[in-house]
């Protein structure tokens, strides 16, 4: 078995953002679309954290805490839009919200 | 060889609960398995020696990210939304460029993952200060600036997520 690598977890990394993208691109609900963002950022924080791990500086781990920072007001304001959109069109389906298409 | 083990453990934990979080029909289902990923995510901090980062990611994202959508998901009613198509029209040219972008990833790590040797020649951290420690140095010395421009963002959607979820606008 190969010792574990920066590559390693770079190709998780990686993985999990396709994931996260399949999740955005192809879901209909809204809720589960706003979850596959988070997937999306945890991605970004795998990657921040190996580098910052692998060239032993600390400038990775603090930008994750701004990663998470933007995602927890990413999370609050998204839901919160969330709810707004519900009490007025009764609907979480992303492709059902269509106001502004022509 | 632990840490191969432990790695592919929470690997797997992360994958997993991500292709769970973005196929189940249920929302509540989805968030669970979004925990679990966010788990593995936590774990794999751990083993890079972010103690303080697994910390946060079990209080701020398990705790409360993941409380809060919980709450929204009982707030809104997804009964129908349950019952409805999963998936949109478009999803056949969302998997195309998915599966695209997947093919150069895998082309970029085939050609370049012999170029990442890097961890012999940076120097380590002074022992005997934590992990946290040298955390709060660096974000309150040299990254003063943008931590206070986070502490404003994070007012900025305080406020505009209550003022979102008001009755009337």
């Amino acid at each position: 078995m190969h010792p574990v690598t920066t590559v390693h977890y770079l190709a998780l990394s990686a993985a999990l953002l396709l994931i996260g993208t399949i999740g955005v691109l192809t879901r209909r609900n809204i809720v589960i679309i706003l979850m596959s963002i988070e997937l999306i950022l945890n991605a970004v924080n795998i990657n921040l954290i190996a580098f910052s791990h692998a060239w032993h500086n600390l400038g990775g781990q603090v930008f994750a805490i701004f990663v998470i920072t933007d995602a927890v007001a990413e999370a609050a304001v998204g839901l919160g839009i969330l709810i707004a959109l519900f009490r007025n069109k009764e609907t979480v389906q992303a492709d059902e919200i269509d106001l502004l298409k022509w | 060889m632990l840490d191969t083990v432990l790695f592919y453990s929470f690997a797997a934990l992360v994958l997993g609960g991500g292709v769970l979080t973005i196929t189940r029909r249920n929302a509540v289902h989805s968030a669970i398995s979004l925990i679990v990923s966010l788990l593995g995510v936590a774990g794999l901090y751990l083993l890079q020696q972010a103690e303080f980062l697994f910390a946060v990611q079990i209080v701020l994202y398990v705790g409360g990210i993941m409380v809060l959508f919980l709450f929204v998901i009982m707030l809104v009613n997804l009964d129908d939304a349950a019952r409805d198509r999963q998936f949109n029209g478009q999803w056949v040219v969302a998997l195309a460029a998915v599966a695209a972008v997947a093919a150069e990833l895998g082309y970029f790590f085939h050609r370049g993952s012999g170029s990442f040797h890097i961890a012999e020649a940076a120097a380590a951290l002074p022992a005997g200060t934590g992990n946290t420690e040298a955390l709060a140095d660096s974000l309150f010395s040299e990254y003063l600036l943008p931590f206070e421009i986070a502490s404003v963002l994070l007012l900025v959607a305080v406020v505009g997520s209550v003022i979102m979820a008001k009755k009337r606008i």
